[in-house]
């Protein structure tokens, strides 16, 4: 009896921490279609979504329940199986990034003490990567089974730019990851929070190309073309409807909730509250100060995915291109080099 | 030749520098246009409860005015009819009888008056021909309707209410001019 052996008590914590935490992101997720609704409004001088309730905030609800009361179409020459896998696989792939970022230090609650992280794996980013790149399998896997050829192109082109721009990614982090020195990302927002200055710091440029691949990554404005709506007539999920479509939109917002929490957590010091002092009051309430930080700063970069959408027209598919490999792999590469050879020169 | 404006531009086919190239100062200015219009007053006129004011020389929907004593003013002498350039107004006339003194002001009424909305063009010419003030243009237009039938106004939707029995309703009616 093997299974008994279990420490069960951990096991429904970390239960429990996942349903706050899919729920808590799928909420975010809700009201941050909202939010990207007022803010294009005032960016554009116009007052935005406000008949459904006070201000409007009743609207998330009613968008989800239009979705949900849509006829369900599956198009008779699409591949079933994958046409119902691939939004499915969309939601997953971005769900699951949430499991390796540190909401907070940790609680003691009931006797227990509880780290507000549901797995610090030791290869945290590495997991990170590896989920973020099985995203694209939905957009794949969608486009392709809808059997339709500007879905194809869109799905083409998804997976092409997310390949060019997951290299120059991965070469921004290895440059954080030289003066870091762990890949886990309890340990990189520790070494932040602890004194140290935050990772923005040390790494301005590699910050900037992170920036720019996440937003590659998310599929937001500037990089919009696996959807581009006037060219390619809503992209991958142009034969989707009803939840399926739902779910292909929603992945979109939580990927960016997550990106956000990622570069909050990898560069602008995750928890930390700068020029407080943790110790000054109790480690619960440190705790949740810090969760209220970290939410604070997804909410910025959030912002500013927004504001960025609502500036810059969408690149020609060239320019997409060229600046991913042409501009920012060099860079990236510039900026490891440069980072080497300051960590070697401190030695 | 002289240039019409002072606005035109020789266009500037310079190669860009280093940093035109790089477009991030370019992404950060227009970012910082797009943040200031967060402070900008927003032109929105939120229509079911805020309803935006017509100029006082707005020409909408006629109306057939009545006399202080709420007698109906109109002769149905047809000068509106061949004033209007779309031919929109018909008319029939009819002789007042005894008893009718309060209904009409002169000895001569229209029995029938009709105008085709989706004909008249709104330049008040009707108005402007009228030798008895009967017909002004108000401040409203015409609203939707689902049949061309629902579009040709009689006397009864164009009567302006009589200011004695529903002064409240003249006065809506009638309006800040007239």
């Amino acid at each position: 009896m093997t299974i008994l052996a279990l420490d069960w008590a951990l096991m429904i914590e970390k239960l429990i921490m996942i349903a706050i935490i899919v729920l808590a992101s799928l909420g975010i997720a809700l009201y941050t279609t909202f939010a990207e609704r007022k803010v294009a409004a005032i960016l554009q001088d116009r007052p935005g979504p406000s008949r459904a309730g006070p201000f409007g905030l009743l609207q998330p609800l009613a968008d989800g329940l239009k979705l949900i009361m849509k006829e369900e179409i599956i198009p008779n020459a699409a591949n079933k199986w994958l046409f119902i896998l691939g939004p499915g696989l969309a939601m997953t792939a971005s769900l699951m990034t949430c499991a390796v970022i540190p909401w907070g230090s940790a609680i003691d609650v009931f006797g227990r003490h509880i780290e507000l992280q549901i797995a610090d794996v030791n290869i945290g980013i590495l997991y990170v990567f590896a989920v973020v790149s099985m995203g694209v399998y939905g957009i794949m896997i969608g486009g392709w089974a809808s059997n339709n050829k500007f879905s194809l192109m869109s799905a083409l082109r998804a997976a092409s730019q997310a390949i060019s721009y997951e290299l120059a990614m991965g070469l921004a982090l290895i440059a954080l990851l030289m003066t870091t020195g762990s890949l886990s990302l309890k340990t990189i927002v520790e070494q932040q929070v602890s004194g140290n200055w935050w990772n923005i710091v040390y790494q301005p440029l590699g910050f900037l190309i992170f920036f720019i691949t996440a937003m590659a990554e998310c599929n937001r404005t500037p990089f919009d073309l696996p959807e581009a709506e006037n060219e390619l007539n809503f992209g991958y999920h142009q034969e989707y409807s009803s939840m399926k479509l739902g779910f292909y939109l929603f992945a979109e917002y939580i990927n960016m909730i997550m990106s956000s929490a990622i570069m909050a957590s990898m560069y602008f010091g995750g928890y930390d509250l700068p020029f407080f002092n943790e110790a000054s009051v109790s480690p619960n309430i440190a705790a949740m100060i810090g969760v209220g930080t970290l939410l604070i700063k997804i909410v910025l970069f959030i912002f500013l995915f927004m504001w960025i959408r609502w500036t810059i027209p969408r690149f020609r598919y060239d320019q997409l291109m060229g600046l991913g490999w042409k501009t920012l792999i060099p860079l990236a590469l510039f900026n490891m080099l440069v980072t080497g050879a300051v960590i070697l020169a401190n030695q | 030749m002289q240039a019409l404006t002072n606005k035109a531009q020789a266009v500037n086919r310079k190669p860009m520098t280093f940093w035109e190239r790089l477009y991030l100062i370019n992404i950060i200015k227009g970012m910082m246009i797009t943040f200031s219009h967060m402070f900008k007053k927003q032109p929105t006129i939120r229509y079911p409860e805020e309803k935006r004011e017509f100029s006082p020389v707005f020409r909408g929907l006629h109306v057939l005015n009545r006399d202080e004593e709420g007698r109906e003013r109109c002769t149905a002498c047809g000068l509106c009819a061949v004033a209007c350039p779309a031919e929109a107004i018909t008319m029939e006339a009819a002789e007042r009888v005894e008893g009718e003194e309060n209904l009409y002001r002169e000895e001569k009424y229209a029995a029938k008056y009709e105008i085709n909305m989706l004909r008249c063009i709104f330049c008040g010419l009707c108005e402007d021909a009228c030798p008895k003030d009967a017909i002004y243009l108000s401040e409203t237009f015409a609203p939707a309707n689902f049949t061309r039938k629902g579009f040709i106004y009689g006397k009864p939707d164009l009567l302006i209410p009589n200011p004695k029995t529903e002064a409240e309703a003249f006065a809506e009616a009638k309006g800040v001019e007239a």
